[in-house]
């Protein structure tokens, strides 16, 4: 099957170093127009997370039956094929949330993650392996979308998880901030979210700097055990 | 760093020079809007300044830059000022500060501090509050109405209720809403201005003092060769004549070109915001090109668009361009020909 190591490192990539909404910059239409609340935000991310594990399974599994010369149209197909189930599942089951994200259910399709999977990594890898960076990719899209949505409807309103009673029926948001707070509007539109979006990768970068600097220090500190000049840190 | 050999020439001009003398340049403003409008402005100068010279100091510090030099340039002092002249002077004191945070914070230093930022500081706290908070950024307070200091420091302090009947229309907003329903019941827009005047025989309710004693600071400034007459002359001869030629066509539904460059923040605009040396153009030509786009632009999104006044929307938009504009006009090379040839 596949070793830890491999585990860890395709978990790793989705959810942290290679984030499809932090350091890929993929998908950012979605990401950007339905991130006003968390629950439009984490329903898109789930949906574009189950189409990205059947596509890069699926993939995978038929990658040596595909013709090298239109592997992406026949991609495009097996992908569209999924979005359309995914459709019909959510106008069934979350009908009125169904209507809200529209066109950006169907719009899945386009979605440059998906296939840049699919094309990266599914169409070279095994099954097992392709559906679990499906997965971990949709896992890091899904927190990304779930921070950014919750980030703006808390700046935007002092609410969290508006239109819960959509997905969970008689669930309540909660409200965070008092009544009186006037609501930074600007968050709640298009301009919030990549002003939001731009805060969010400067805080990753930021962090993955500060990583990389501890662990040169680190080996730094092993390949010099004991230099003579230096003194303990007091 | 060594010395360069002679001669040396000094450059009469530093930075921290230049702001003082656009501050002095924007006093004599000041004085006659308090005057019409009450302290409240002085207060709103007062909470910016200190908002901004905070913002300042914690951001040097968070970039590790020299505090005392840097916040000795005034510049912040200038945004500041800036940020309280355009708000609303009874807007709440969190409403000024998010200003001065978008303008030192977010406009000015993620970008690199003084000499980096690609948007004007003090239009871009407009632009962000006016999009967050429209209905609190278009409560101008009703001229003629002069509220006692203490209570003016409690709407602004948030201790007393905000009271809808002190705010009123401001002329530019009369015009929109008349021209929009297409119907004027005064009969036409000068009959209408007539019957909001309180001080004012042409812009409408004092607006015409105040963006006068701008005009006399910009000409200061021009006096002291602080800004080129590029820009303020660019930005007041496209907006007169755009809105001459609109005047022209339809006098009952447009109103004309003096109520326009003395009303909203025009004055302001053309001196004092559009000739910002770090944001707008570099070269002459461009410069002209910046002011008659501001201009225009001023114009047509005041009149057409949603928001009260378009100068900060216009400034933000010919920002975008400054950079492309330089590159197409660029002067030509001392001793090459104009396509770049030597000659």
């Amino acid at each position: 099957m596949m070793n830890k190591d491999a585990f860890k490192n395709i978990a790793w990539n989705g959810l942290w170093r290679q984030n499809t909404g932090l350091v890929q910059l993929l998908g950012l239409c979605p990401l950007l127009a339905i991130s006003v609340n968390t629950v439009n935000a984490v329903m898109l991310a789930l949906a574009t997370l189950i189409v990205m594990a059947m596509s890069n399974a699926a993939i995978a599994l038929l990658r040596r039956l595909i013709p090298h010369e239109i592997r992406i149209p026949v991609f495009i197909l097996i992908v569209a094929s999924l979005v359309t189930a995914i459709d019909l599942l959510f106008n069934a089951w979350f009908h009125e949330l169904y209507i809200i994200l529209g066109i950006f259910i169907p719009l899945i399709v386009t979605n440059c993650i998906v296939l840049a999977r699919v094309e990266a990594f599914a169409s070279k890898h095994n099954p097992f392996a392709a559906t679990l960076d499906g997965i971990f990719m949709g896992l890091g899209l899904l927190w990304t979308l779930a921070l950014l949505g919750a980030l703006r409807e808390l700046i935007g309103g002092g609410v969290l998880l508006s239109g819960i009673d959509m997905v969970t029926p008689g669930a309540e948001p909660l409200r965070i901030l008092p009544e009186t707070y006037p609501g930074f509007l600007l968050a709640a539109l298009p301009p919030g979210a990549f002003i939001l979006l731009g805060c969010l990768i400067a805080a990753k970068n930021w962090l993955s700097e500060n990583e990389k600097r501890k662990t040169q220090a680190r080996s730094a500190a092993v390949a010099l055990p004991a230099a003579p000049e230096e003194k303990p840190a007091a | 760093m060594p010395t360069p050999s002679s001669p040396h020439l000094r450059e009469a001009n530093s930075i921290s020079r230049i702001m003082r003398l656009v501050c002095a340049a924007l006093f004599p403003g000041i004085v006659v809007y308090s005057a019409l409008i009450g302290p409240a402005v002085l207060a709103q100068i007062v909470l910016a300044s200190v908002a901004a010279l905070f913002f300042e100091a914690v951001m040097l510090k968070l970039r590790a830059m020299p505090i005392r030099r840097f916040l000795g340039d005034y510049s912040a002092l200038v945004t500041a000022w800036l940020i309280a002249l355009t708000f609303p002077p009874l807007s709440p004191w969190w409403l000024t500060v998010t200003g001065v945070f978008f303008a030192i914070v977010v406009a000015k230093h993620l970008y690199g501090g003084l000499g980096q930022n690609p948007f004007n500081p003090a239009m871009i706290a407009f632009a962000a509050c006016i999009i967050a908070f429209p209905a609190l950024m278009s409560e101008w307070p009703a001229q003629g109405l002069m509220l006692p200091f203490e209570q003016q420091l409690e709407i602004i302090f948030g201790f007393a209720p905000r009271i809808d009947a002190l705010t009123a229309a401001t002329p530019l907003d009369v015009i929109k809403t008349a021209l929009k329903n297409n119907a004027l019941r005064a009969g036409n827009i000068q009959e209408l201005l007539m019957s909001q005047n309180l001080y004012g025989t042409f812009a409408g309710r004092g607006w015409e003092w105040v963006t006068m004693t701008y005009l006399c600071g910009g000409a200061f400034l021009l006096a002291m060769g602080v800004i080129t007459w590029h820009v303020p002359f660019a930005f007041i001869t496209s907006m007169a004549a755009i809105s001459a030629l609109c005047w022209l066509f339809d006098p009952g539904r447009f109103s004309d070109p003096l109520f326009h460059l003395f009303s909203g923040g025009a004055m302001l605009g053309a001196f004092f915001i559009a000739t910002d040396p770090v944001s707008g153009c570099a070269t002459p030509r461009g410069r002209l090109i910046f002011g008659v786009g501001a201009g225009i632009l001023a114009y047509l999104i005041r009149v057409f668009g949603v928001f009260p006044d378009g100068i900060a929307f216009a400034v933000l938009i010919m920002n975008i361009c400054a950079p492309l504009i330089d590159r197409y006009t660029q002067p030509t090379v001392f001793g090459r020909r104009a396509n770049g040839r030597r000659s």
